[in-house]
Parts: structure tokens; C-alpha cells; sequence
């Protein structure tokens, strides 16, 4: 009896983009530890990873590191293809739809702190109508609207700040680039 | 910190500006609160009763996992007790503005309160 072995041909970007996602897994393990106040308000951490790659390696790359995150994430943290699982997938690949749109904004005027807030509100929407139109049918769901809101221009701001500030300085993310 | 080195643009500046006003928006529309008139009661979504504020009752609501008690006295309605296992709805305490609900979510028992006047509401048209 031989032993077969299945190897699948893998390149750098690939690599890279393991890395990546894998930088971005520990923020959202790391962020999961700390308690909210209401399910679904978080920092996000994990996004500065995806906008630190959309800026340097362009939307499909930042699509598969988001992407592989929240999947890694379901697995890591028990809540694979449970409500919260999808609740985090619809808010990224809403983030990431807006994403790709922002990134035709005149990149003069327009940041990673712009691209953030777009992504941290298009996050929140995504989940929103999610749990609006699966879990929770009900009308009382809109109080809860201005904190999300809130939640998002703060985290979103502070994550783009923490982007921009990375994009500025090479040698702080050449390390996590190599 | 000057603006070089946090690295905000102009753009940044005016999208940040947006979102807070978009956030106050947003809370000026869902939190106005008005006199409520009415109390709906529902039960696995389906509307259990409505009825008026004016007159002080106690109701048992049946749900999946017993019976919710509300009760409406001097205008205000509320969760009395309810056998669900966080009692989220029960420490709401009293509702008195119109929009104010309590949802016992196991049990899919809601009590909602609503004004003469159906405010516009952005999640349901």
C-alpha cells in the first residue's frame, strides 16, 4: 500500500495572502476576548489588515484575506455557519462591495480613513439587514440604528487612522509583508 | 500631532463630517419619541393584542416556553415576568414613549408602544 500524497501547487502571492489573512485572524481573536456592550459592536481590528492590502495589493487580494478571515474565524471560534458566522460574512462582503468602489475616489482627497468609515457603515448595514430580514423581523430593531452608526464612524475612523498610519511607515508593515 | 502625520485628507475630513451628522440623523429620526397611546403585543410574531393605554390591566401572553405577564398601569406597559432565561425584557422596566419595545426573545413575546400617528420608519415601509 503506498501512501498518496496531495500537493497542491502554491505561490507566493498565495503565500502572502495566508499571511495576511492569518495577521487579520489574530486581531479578531485578540478583539473577541474584550466584552460588548451590544452583540455585534467590535473594533474590527481585523479590517486595517484588509485596508493596508487593498492599498497595496489591490481588491482582490484584500477580498481574499477579508474572506478567508471570517471563514478561519467561524472555524477558530466555534460559531462556523451559525447566525453570528453570517452576520460576519454579509458585513464583509458588504465592506468589501464598498471597498472596491472607493477605491475610485481621487486618492488626493480621499484616505484609508475615508475608505474605513465607507466600510466600517457598509459592515454594519450588511449585518443589519441580515439579522433584519433572517433573525429579527421587527421594527423595534431601527433604536438600535443610531449606536451601530455611532459605532461605526468611531471604530471606523480609528481603524483608518491605524491604516494610514502603517501605509505612512514601510519598515512597520514590510515586517508582516515579508 | 499635526494633520501630515496623523494623515487625514481633506476628504477624510469631510466623510467623517458626514457620518456624524448621518448618526445624529439617524438618531433624531428613531429616538423622537412621542406619546404612545397604544400597546401591540405579539406572540411568535404575530399580533397578540393591541390595546389602549388608558386602562390599567394584566395580561398573560402565551409563548414556546410559558407565559409572559405584561402589564399596563398609568399609561406605561411592561414586562412583568417572563420565563425566558436572560430576562432582558423584563428589566426594561416600564415603556412610556411611543417605539419603546421589550422583546422576550426564547419565549417571542413583544410588547410595542405606538402613538396615534405612525412615524415614518426606515426599516419598514
Amino acid at each position: 500500500m503506498t501512501a498518496s500524497v496531495i500537493k497542491l501547487a502554491t505561490t507566493d502571492s498565495d503565500h502572502h495572502i495566508a499571511r495576511m489573512a492569518a495577521f487579520a485572524l489574530g486581531l479578531s481573536v485578540l478583539e473577541a476576548a474584550f466584552p460588548s456592550p451590544l452583540p455585534g459592536v467590535k473594533p474590527g481590528l481585523a479590517n486595517i489588515v484588509t485596508l493596508i492590502v487593498l492599498a497595496r495589493y489591490g481588491w482582490r487580494a484584500a477580498a481574499w484575506v477579508s474572506l478567508l478571515r471570517v471563514l478561519a474565524g467561524g472555524l477558530l471560534m466555534g460559531n462556523f455557519l451559525s447566525p453570528g458566522f453570517f452576520l460576519g460574512l454579509s458585513g464583509a462582503i458588504f465592506s468589501l462591495a464598498i471597498l472596491v468602489l472607493s477605491q475610485h475616489l481621487p486618492q488626493r482627497w480621499f484616505g484609508p480613513v475615508t475608505q474605513s468609515i465607507l466600510a466600517a457603515f457598509a459592515h454594519i448595514t450588511g449585518q443589519l439587514l441580515l439579522v433584519y430580514f433572517w433573525l429579527i423581523p421587527h421594527a423595534g430593531l431601527a433604536y438600535l440604528l443610531p449606536i451601530f452608526a455611532a459605532a461605526a464612524l468611531i471604530f471606523g475612523t480609528v481603524n483608518g487612522l491605524i491604516a494610514a498610519r502603517f501605509l505612512q511607515a514601510p519598515q512597520i508593515s514590510g515586517v508582516a509583508a515579508t | 500631532m499635526n494633520y501630515n502625520k496623523l494623515h487625514v485628507k481633506f476628504g477624510d475630513w469631510l466623510v467623517l463630517l458626514a457620518g456624524a451628522f448621518f448618526t445624529l440623523w439617524l438618531a433624531s429620526l428613531v429616538w423622537h419619541g412621542s406619546a404612545a397611546d397604544k400597546a401591540i403585543i405579539r406572540s411568535g410574531g404575530k399580533i397578540f393584542r393591541e390595546l389602549p393605554l388608558s386602562r390599567d390591566l394584566e395580561l398573560e401572553v402565551p409563548g414556546p416556553l410559558g407565559m409572559s405577564k405584561i402589564s399596563i398601569h398609568n399609561h406605561q406597559a411592561r414586562i412583568t415576568s417572563d420565563p425566558s432565561p436572560r430576562q432582558y425584557c423584563v428589566r426594561q422596566g416600564w415603556l412610556k414613549q411611543a417605539g419603546e419595545v421589550a422583546i422576550c426573545l426564547p419565549n417571542q413575546v413583544s410588547l410595542e408602544l405606538s402613538g396615534s400617528k405612525k412615524r415614518y420608519d426606515s426599516l419598514s415601509y
